[in-house]
C-alpha cells in the first residue's frame, strides 16, 4: 500500500478515537477529502520543482505511535535553552510530555492542541481561529489539518506577555523503525500582546521521520511576535513546515528560521498582512552539507496599504547539498506604499552543491517599493587576503568569513543566550575554531 | 631587511611592476610616491603576498629568504604588515576577536600557547589608548560602518597587536582629517624602532610631515625613477608629476 492510501485508510482508525460531533469533525473530514483529492505535490508542480518525495513515499512510516516513550531530561537537556528559563511544550513521539514540559494558565494559555480541541472553555478561540488561515487548499496542508489532534496551544489575551519565552519541541525516539509525525500549532497573541517562541524538532536516532507541520498564528493589532525555528536534526529526519501568519494592524511578526540540518526540509512560510502599518521580517540561515536538501518557500500578501516586509535568507552550501530559495511577494491593488525587501545570498563552498533561487513579485499597485535581490557566489578575494594578511590561515580565513556572512542576520534575535546558542551552532557547522568565546 | 631585485609582477598577462629594486634596512623610513596608476599598490600587495599578482621576474627577500612561495599568513608570521588602503568589513566579528585570532594564529605558528587572556587585555588596553581608541570601538564588528578615519587607525591599532618588523602602509593618510592623521602618524612613531621598518605609500607630502622618511621614492610606470631624500617629497609637492613624466619619457 502506497503511504497515501495508508493515511486514507488510518483516517477512519483516526476517527474512532476523536469526537466526532465536535465541530473540528467536519474539518478534518473537508481536509482528508482534499488530500484525497490531491494527493502527494510532485516534482510536476512549480512549486516543487526541486523538492521530491518520492523517496519519502517508499517509506512504510507508522502513522500512529504504539506506546508512551519516556525520556528522561538529562539525555535530551542539550536540546533545551537550558541556559535561561523557559516555558516548554514536549511531545516524545508526537504524544505531550507532561514530565518534561512545563504549561501555564496564569494570565496566558500555554498549553496543549488536545485539550484546546476537546475542552468547552477553548470552543470559543477554536471557533475563531483553528484553521481559518492555513490553507484548505494545499494538500500537505489538508493532511495534517485532518489528523490534527496535538500541537501546542499559545492564547495572549489583550495587553498579556507571558514572563519567559516558550520552547516547543518535538522528539522522536526511534522505538518505531519509521514515523510520520503531524504537530499541529495555534497561536493567537491579542491585541497589544506579545510572545517569544523557539520550536525544534529532533530524532534522536537513525531511524526514518517524516514530521508534517502547520502552525497557524494570528497577531491582533499592535501584537508582537517572534517566532525562531531551529532545524538541526539528524540525517534521517525529514521535515516539512508549513506556517501561516495572519497579521492585523500595526502587528510586528519576526521569524527566523535555521536550517542545519536533517535529510530534507521544506519550509512553506505565508504571511498574510490583513491591515495597515504592519511589519513583516523573514530571515534565515541555511548551512548545509552531505546531501541535505532545504527548500525554502516564502509568500506575502501584501494586502493593504502602508505595511513593510522584509526577508533576508542567507545559504551556505556544502558537499552534494541542495538548496532552493523562491520568494514570492504579492502587492494587491490596494496596497500603496508598500515596502517590500528581499534579499537571498548564497555561497557554494563545494562542486557538487547547487540552490535554485528565484524571486516572483507581482505587484499590481504603482506606489510601492519593492526590491529583490540574489547572489550565489564564492567568498571575496580581497576579504581572504586581507585576513591571511594578518596571520590567519586560509582554512580558518575562510570559515571566519563565512561564519561573517551568516552571522549577519542574527541581528534580529532578541534573546541573547539564543543568539549565542545559535553563533556557536554556526561555528560548529562550519568547522570553525574561531579562537575567542561567543 | 627587505631586498627587492628587479620586481617584475602581473596580473591578468599585464605587467604592473616592471623591474624594481629596492631595499629597506632595518630602523629605516621609505616613501614611496607616485601618481594614480604608477604600481604602489600593487607593489604593496605583492610584498604582502596577493596571489592575484604574478611574480614574472626578480624577488622580494625578507632577511636573506626569498618569499616567493611564501603564503600571506606565513609573511605575516614572519613580520610583514600590510595596512589597507581599503580594510575589508567583517559583520559579526569584533576587533578584540579578530585581533584576538590574529595573534594567536601567529603564536600557533611560532610553536607557541594561545596568549592568557589576562595578557590579551592589557595588550589591547596598552595598543588602543596609544591610538587612541574608545573601549566601545573594540567591541564593534570589524570595519563594519567604520568612518574612514576610524577604518585607517584601526589598520594602525592591528600594526601596534602584531608588531611587525615590516610595515607597509598603503595610502593611511587617506580619508583622514588632520586630528586623525595627527593620532595615526603619532602612533607610527611611537612603534618605530631600530629593529623594524615601515614603508609609507602616500600621494602627498602631508603625511610626510609627521611621519618623516629617511628615503623617498618616486613610483613610475611601473619603475622607480627617482630616490632622493625627504627634500625630495616637497620638490613633488611643489612640482605636481608632470615634469617625472616629461622627464621620464624623454
Amino acid at each position: 500500500m502506497d503511504l497515501k492510501d495508508k493515511l486514507i485508510s488510518s483516517f477512519m482508525a483516526f476517527e474512532n478515537n476523536v469526537d466526532v460531533e465536535h465541530p473540528v469533525h467536519d474539518v478534518r473530514m473537508a481536509a482528508i477529502k482534499n488530500f484525497e483529492e490531491k494527493g502527494f505535490p510532485s516534482k510536476k508542480e512549480e512549486a516543487w520543482k526541486y523538492t521530491s518525495l518520492n523517496n519519502l513515499q517508499k517509506i512504510d512510516f507508522s502513522i500512529f505511535p504504539k506506546e508512551d516513550n519516556a525520556l528522561e531530561y538529562k539525555d535530551v537537556k542539550r536540546y533545551f535553552l537550558h541556559e535561561i528559563d523557559s516555558y516548554k511544550i514536549v511531545f516524545v513521539d508526537g504524544i505531550y510530555s507532561s514530565y518534561l514540559s512545563e504549561t501555564t494558565h496564569d494570565g496566558v494559555d500555554i498549553c496543549l492542541m488536545s485539550s484546546a480541541l476537546t475542552k468547552p472553555m477553548y470552543k470559543q478561540v477554536i471557533d475563531v481561529y483553528f484553521n481559518k488561515i492555513a490553507s484548505k487548499d494545499e494538500s500537505l496542508t489538508s493532511l495534517n489539518t485532518a489528523f490534527s489532534r496535538e500541537g501546542a496551544y499559545i492564547y495572549i489575551p489583550k495587553n498579556k506577555m507571558p514572563k519567559k519565552p516558550i520552547e516547543i519541541l518535538h522528539f522522536s525516539t526511534g522505538n518505531e523503525a519509521s514515523l510520520l509525525l503531524q504537530p499541529r500549532n495555534l497561536i493567537v497573541v491579542e491585541e497589544n500582546a506579545e510572545v517569544q517562541i523557539i520550536e525544534r524538532h529532533q530524532s534522536l536516532t537513525s531511524n526514518e521521520v517524516l514530521t508534517n507541520a502547520v502552525t497557524e498564528i494570528f497577531a491582533a493589532k499592535s501584537a508582537i511576535v517572534d517566532f525562531y525555528k531551529i532545524q538541526n536534526d539528524a540525517a534521517t529526519a525529514s521535515l516539512i513546515d508549513n506556517t501561516y501568519i495572519d497579521q492585523k494592524d500595526k502587528s510586528v511578526v519576526r521569524l527566523h528560521t535555521f536550517s542545519f540540518g536533517g535529510k530534507l526540509t521544506r519550509n512553506n512560510l505565508n504571511f498574510y498582512q490583513n491591515g495597515e502599518y504592519i511589519d513583516s521580517t523573514m530571515k534565515g540561515v541555511t548551512i548545509l552539507g552531505e546531501k541535505q536538501h532545504v527548500d525554502h518557500h516564502t509568500l506575502v500578501h501584501h494586502i493593504e496599504p502602508n505595511c513593510e516586509s522584509h526577508q533576508d535568507y542567507k545559504g551556505i552550501y556544502g558537499d552534494s547539498s541542495t538548496g532552493v530559495f523562491n520568494g514570492k511577494i504579492i502587492v494587491d491593488k490596494i496596497a500603496q506604499k508598500t515596502n517590500a525587501f528581499q534579499q537571498n545570498n548564497n555561497i557554494l563552498i563545494s562542486d557538487k552543491a547547487s540552490i535554485n533561487t528565484k524571486p516572483q513579485l507581482e505587484i499590481f499597485a504603482d506606489d510601492v517599493k519593492c526590491s529583490h535581490g540574489c547572489t550565489i557566489g564564492q567568498l571575496d578575494e580581497d576579504a581572504m587576503f586581507y585576513l591571511q594578511s594578518r596571520g590567519i590561515p586560509e582554512k580558518e580565513a575562510r570559515a571566519l568569513l563565512m561564519y561573517a556572512f551568516a552571522n549577519n542576520v542574527l541581528t534580529s534575535v532578541r534573546i541573547p543566550e539564543l543568539k549565542t546558542r545559535i553563533n556557536k551552532l554556526i561555528a560548529k557547522k562550519l568547522g570553525v575554531n574561531l579562537g575567542f568565546d561567543l | 631587511m627587505l631586498k627587492i631585485k628587479d620586481l617584475h609582477a602581473s596580473v591578468e598577462d599585464k605587467e604592473i611592476l616592471k623591474g624594481i629594486n629596492l631595499e629597506v634596512k632595518a630602523g629605516e623610513v621609505h616613501a614611496i610616491m607616485g601618481p594614480n596608476g604608477s604600481g604602489k599598490s600593487t607593489l604593496a600587495s605583492v610584498i604582502a603576498g596577493k596571489e592575484e599578482f604574478e611574480v614574472t621576474q626578480g624577488s622580494v627577500e625578507l632577511n636573506g629568504e626569498d618569499l616567493d612561495e611564501v603564503s600571506p599568513e606565513e609573511r605575516a608570521h614572519k613580520g610583514v604588515f600590510l595596512s589597507f588602503q581599503y580594510p575589508v568589513e567583517i559583520p559579526g566579528v569584533s576587533v578584540t576577536n579578530f585581533m584576538k585570532t590574529a595573534i594567536n594564529e601567529s603564536r600557533k605558528a611560532k610553536g607557541l600557547e594561545d596568549m592568557p587572556a589576562k595578557d590579551m587585555l592589557k595588550l589591547i588596553r596598552e595598543k588602543s589608548e596609544l591610538l587612541e581608541i574608545d573601549r566601545k570601538f573594540l567591541s564593534r564588528s570589524l570595519n563594519e560602518g567604520f568612518s574612514g578615519g576610524e577604518k585607517k587607525r584601526n589598520e594602525i591599532f592591528q600594526m601596534a597587536m602584531l608588531e611587525p618588523k615590516i610595515a607597509i602602509l598603503d595610502e593611511t593618510d587617506s580619508g583622514l582629517d588632520i586630528d586623525a592623521l595627527r593620532i595615526v602618524a603619532s602612533g607610527v612613531n611611537k612603534l618605530k624602532s631600530k629593529d623594524n621598518a615601515v614603508i609609507l605609500i602616500t600621494h602627498y607630502q602631508r603625511l610626510l610631515e609627521y611621519i618623516v622618511p629617511d628615503f623617498v621614492h618616486v613610483l613610475h610606470n611601473g619603475k622607480i625613477v627617482k630616490s632622493g631624500g625627504k627634500e625630495l617629497a616637497l620638490e613633488l609637492e611643489e612640482k605636481g608629476y608632470d615634469w617625472l613624466k616629461q622627464e621620464t619619457a624623454v
